[in-house]
């Protein structure tokens, strides 16, 4: 069965990306296992990039936003569903 | 000045209004270039004309070559102000200006590109005799060579990436480990940042002065200094604080600089102005950095000391007029200082973007270089600086007493800025001294935390 759903949120307004670099693979794919503190994404806020980081270990079932989608501040981001 | 009818600014912000403030003093019409972002920002109705070249992201607006190039051929300017940032030291940009007979307001692609890698810049100052850190001749093929290198220069040492700038590809080693460690990963950061891995050591200079020298240089021959900037109060590498004349030098010193600095502007054939950096060790030894072939953020501070327009110089020499004036006709007087102000948290430099929905500003004595008004927003998109305040006064002290009096009457709402620390600085006992160094922000920040 599976565990509770949890939404991680964009702390702040900025793009969003999944690869740490243009050439580089993607930091977690749809399906994945992650652990708390697993790094899933990045946001660039005025030339800053801050990581978006799975609050709770679980299986990361999908993204919300696109790769270089503009993010409000608060925004969901992606949905972890932890392990049970 | 007749030469140029209608100039494109390709950048934004404050530089943009900067560049279009002094085309009106010239009767030169402008287009303004601006993504959908800034479609409510000032500078975009200044502007004689105004084009939206694309979204709010840098590399599909102000960033993309061709967008910028279509609007200047349907807009009919004759030339290109890249301000500074964006394209401005990009020779791929001012190769296409010349092959679409637009005039780049800069130097040639060539020089740009020269001056873009270290390891060349650094050969080419050595020829003119200019001092540079000492450090390793041409890339280090190998991890090997690296160490050997190392072992004579002595630690510690700097390894730097040819082509980086802005602090990103940059190592400090300590030991033998350490650079074993660091190797692999900067030429693979610096393929990925900047494509090109080469990388060379340096020695590192422990409390740096970051010192920089205004110049200028026309098609004749002609070669002028404007006096030196003062850069040392940085936070992430990046200024904060910039002064002019600098408290750090004696007569004798600043009279070596600046011949240095002129002497590797001659050798490499520059034109329009530019900025050569050095930086400063403990014992007043000074070496080049690097040079920014552009407008630079804080060239106010010389604007006032020496009461000349920068950008009026730029367009003159890009026009293809002489220097409008010889060394010695160019003076300096008084003291200037540069504030910028940040949409940041003033303790973690976090960015902090938002609407602004106050911006009350002082009303005399300052100068103000601002690229927002009240109600604008402030957007993620771009760099957090939102505005300069500048002073000059008959001495650095009332210099200091009215950047303070003009900083304590602001009001900025609706976002977090650095007016705080900005005010603080003017405060503190060190900064007065004026014997600081780059470490002097760090310095404070550790001792507010305590």
């Amino acid at each position: 069965m599976t565990g509770a759903a949890k939404k991680v949120l964009s702390p702040i307004p900025g793009v969003f990306y999944r690869k740490p670099s243009p050439d580089k693979d993607v930091y977690v794919k749809e399906g994945d296992a992650v652990k708390e503190g697993d790094v899933i994404g990045l946001v660039e806020v005025m030339k800053n990039f801050y990581e978006i980081k799975a609050e709770a270990a679980g299986v990361l079932e999908k993204f919300l936003v696109n790769e270089e989608d503009v993010l409000d501040a608060g925004q969901e981001i992606a949905v972890i569903v932890a392990e049970s | 000045m007749a030469y140029f009818n209608k100039v494109l600014v390709a950048n934004r912000g404050e530089i943009a209004r900067r560049i279009i403030r002094t085309c009106q003093q010239l009767n030169i019409e402008t287009v303004a270039v601006y993504s959908e972002a800034d479609a409510q920002a000032p500078f975009v109705s200044e502007a004689t004309e105004a084009v939206c070249i694309g979204p709010a992201q840098a590399k599909k607006s102000y960033l993309d070559i061709e967008k910028i190039i279509q609007a200047a051929k349907e807009t009919g300017a004759d030339a290109i102000h890249p301000g500074y940032g964006f394209l401005s030291e990009n020779p791929v940009f001012a190769g296409r200006c010349e092959q679409e007979n637009i005039v780049f307001i800069g130097p040639s692609a060539k020089v740009m590109e020269t001056m873009g890698s270290k390891l060349e810049a650094r050969e080419q100052m050595k020829k003119a005799g200019v001092p540079v850190v000492p450090g390793s001749v041409g890339r280090l093929s190998s991890i090997e060579e690296a160490l050997a290198v190392a072992e004579e220069l002595g630690y510690p040492l700097m390894l730097k990436a040819s082509a980086g700038g802005g602090g990103i590809g940059m190592q400090l080693v300590h030991s033998r480990e350490e650079l074993q460690k660091a190797f692999d990963s900067t030429i693979q950061k610096a393929e990925s940042f900047f494509n090109d891995g080469a990388v060379f050591l340096e020695k590192w200079i422990s409390h740096p002065r970051h010192i920089e020298v205004q110049v200028a240089a026309d098609r004749f021959g002609n070669i002028v200094h404007l006096f030196e900037r003062e850069c040392s109060v940085q936070r992430r590498n990046q200024k904060v604080v910039e002064e002019s004349p600098s408290p750090f030098l004696d007569e004798a010193l600043r009279e070596q600089l600046l011949a240095a600095a002129v002497r590797g502007v001659k050798e490499i054939g520059y034109t329009n102005v530019g900025t050569m950096e050095f930086i400063f060790d403990e014992h007043k030894n000074f070496y080049f950095l690097e040079m920014n072939t552009r407008l630079q953020v804080e060239h106010p501070v010389t604007e006032e000391i020496t009461g000349l327009d920068l950008v009026e110089w730029q367009l003159r020499i890009a026009a293809g007029e002489e220097l409008p004036l010889q060394q010695h006709e160019i003076h300096k007087s008084g003291h200037a200082i540069e504030c910028r102000l940040y949409a940041e948290d003033p303790n973690t430099f976090f960015p902090s973007p938002g609407h602004l929905t106050k911006l009350t500003l002082p009303q005399k004595e300052v100068r103000l270089d601002f690229g927002v008004q009240e109600g604008n927003d402030v957007t993620p998109f771009y760099d957090p600086m939102i505005g300069k305040i500048i002073v000059h006064g008959t001495s650095r002290d009332e210099a200091i007493k009215k950047m303070e009096r003009a900083l304590a009457q602001m009001d900025v709402q609706g976002l977090k800025t650095n007016l705080t620390l900005l005010e603080d600085i003017m405060k503190n006992d060190e900064f007065i001294s004026g014997d600081y160094t780059t470490q002097f922000l760090e310095k404070k920040k550790v001792q507010l935390e305590r």
